[in-house]
């Protein structure tokens, strides 16, 4: 309708005022057949003014074609002239967006989610898998400091295995440390202390539910002579001013791992053998997240009896059907074109397959599939990553004004 | 941060530094659907540097304001994006029940 509206304001203006008694007088023997002149209605009539692209550029625009050589019109069309010689404006406008824009969930659950987001460009779409994966934060280890450790894990080996374990809780109560001194409103402390006495077990296994959270901070001493300024607080890795389990948000809600999460196995140890040592947590990223195109299995004429017999043996994933038609005949139907992985088995065979199936990428309907690490859930990282570009943007505003 | 020509401000290329693709695509998407521009496109200088150069060309316009309107596009799209997301999820829990 937008684009009407341009036509209008490029050249129409004046017939368009000019014709608006005559069309309203007139529209009933335009309707009887009579042509009125210069009517708007009666110009976008006309079958030389193109209202929308011809089907074959429609299709290039919107579908990338997955032939049996390579795939073919891959790009998106985003210059807003692209279109201009045959009339069709390709600019962006918010309502068309907000028309055609949908989101519907497939499968959701604290641990992962799948939603198809329909009427967005793979730059958006792309941005929003890029912020999820590398910028939405989530809370893990990144100091250790390392008492004792006579497992048969090294240090650096142990300290990476535990910069891995994800911990329950939420990163949106602290700040990014960023070089700052660590206080009880940028990092977690947790304490490891296990051995594994010979006369209890032969063999121990550590887990991350063995982890205590310290909420007053490090229990070390930054370095030894640092007792000789006795007069004031020891000298020690944090900067805690308050207990963190006396936070209001952190009250009920200790932090650890919850769940499966306190399951993770750190090391195993041995008869004698103990580890010592103490985490700090700051901001970590870690999330699966995945996109790809929802793919269009399209049938280009009706298939039967054996031909469609054979096509449907053929797709290992079973994304064909075959239905019964009238008087004993068999057709085949596209059933679940999700489960659709590209193999391409079904038009593998020479040019006649081509011809009876077509596989297309839907450039602008993308699966997403979220994974959360286990701090948040996923929608609430997909609507936060949304928020981190939405003040990419804002800062941007604000240094150009 | 920018870079262009003091006499003709219709073109100019942009630094934006601690960005990458991310935005940098993004904001070519809206800037080459705005009927003003008449070239965009965005590169990494060097991968090591956290630099992104933006350039804009228009066909008259300030440059810094068809940015500037390519991120206010941005932002109306999440903020759209996020309202339509929330309603869907909170419909999904409504149907399914845990």
């Amino acid at each position: 309708m937008a684009r009407r509206d341009e036509r209008m304001s490029e050249g129409e203006e004046e017939t368009e005022a000019e014709s608006m008694s005559e069309s309203e007088s007139e529209s009933d023997s335009q309707s009887g057949g009579e042509k009125s002149r210069g009517g708007l209605d009666y110009i976008m009539s006309l079958p030389d003014v193109p209202m929308k692209l011809p089907p074959h550029v429609e299709l290039q625009r919107t579908r990338v074609l997955c032939n049996a050589d390579a795939p073919n019109h891959t790009d998106t069309i985003q210059y807003s002239g692209a279109f201009a010689s045959v009339g069709v404006d390709n600019s962006f406008r918010l309502d068309h967006f907000r028309d055609k824009f949908r989101v519907e969930v497939i499968r959701y659950s604290d641990e992962d989610m799948e939603f198809d987001m329909i009427g967005v460009d793979p730059a958006l779409a792309n941005a929003f898998r890029r912020i999820l994966i590398s910028e939405v934060p989530t809370m893990a280890i990144e100091k250790v400091l390392i008492a004792n450790n006579t497992s048969a894990i090294q240090d650096e080996v142990l300290a990476h295995r535990l910069g891995l374990i994800p911990i329950s809780v939420d990163p949106r109560l602290f700040e990014y440390a960023d070089g700052n001194p660590l206080n009880e409103r940028n990092s977690i402390v947790f304490k490891l202390h296990v051995r594994c006495e010979r006369k209890k077990h032969l063999r121990r296994t550590v887990k991350a539910s063995d982890l205590k959270w310290l909420p007053n901070g490090t229990e070390f001493l930054e370095s030894e002579n640092s007792n000789s300024s006795s007069s004031s607080k020891p000298k020690t890795y944090t900067e805690f001013t308050c207990r963190q389990d006396s936070l209001p948000e952190f009250l009920d809600n200790p932090i650890g791992f919850k769940g499966k999460l306190g399951d993770i196995i750190i090391a195993k140890l041995g008869p004698e053998e103990s580890g010592d040592l103490e985490a700090q947590c700051k901001f970590m990223l870690y999330k699966g997240v995945l996109i790809v195109y929802f793919i269009q299995v399209v049938l280009l004429e009706e298939i039967e009896d054996e031909v469609a017999e054979n096509l449907k043996s053929k797709c290992p994933v079973g994304v064909f059907d075959i239905e019964d038609v009238a008087n004993g005949k068999k057709r085949l139907t596209v059933s679940q074109p999700r489960a659709c992985t590209l193999c391409r088995e079904c038009i593998r065979e020479g040019e006649e397959w081509e011809k009876r199936v077509s596989l297309r990428r839907v450039k602008d309907h993308f699966i997403f599939t979220v994974e959360s690490a286990g701090a948040l859930p996923p929608d609430v990282l997909f609507t936060e990553a949304v928020k981190i570009l939405e003040t990419k943007c804002e800062s941007v505003i604000s240094d150009l004004s | 941060m920018e870079h262009g020509s003091h006499l003709d401000n219709s073109s100019s290329t942009f630094s934006l530094v601690d960005e990458d693709h991310t935005l940098a695509n993004a904001l070519r998407f809206t800037l080459n659907q705005d009927p003003r521009i008449s070239f965009s496109g965005y590169s990494i200088p060097h991968p090591s540097e956290n630099r992104v150069n933006i350039r804009v060309q228009t066909t008259g316009a300030p440059a810094q304001e068809a940015l500037k309107d390519a991120c206010q596009d941005l932002m109306m799209i999440c903020q759209h994006v996020r309202s339509t997301f929330d309603k869907a999820v909170a419909d999904y829990k409504m149907r399914n029940p845990e």
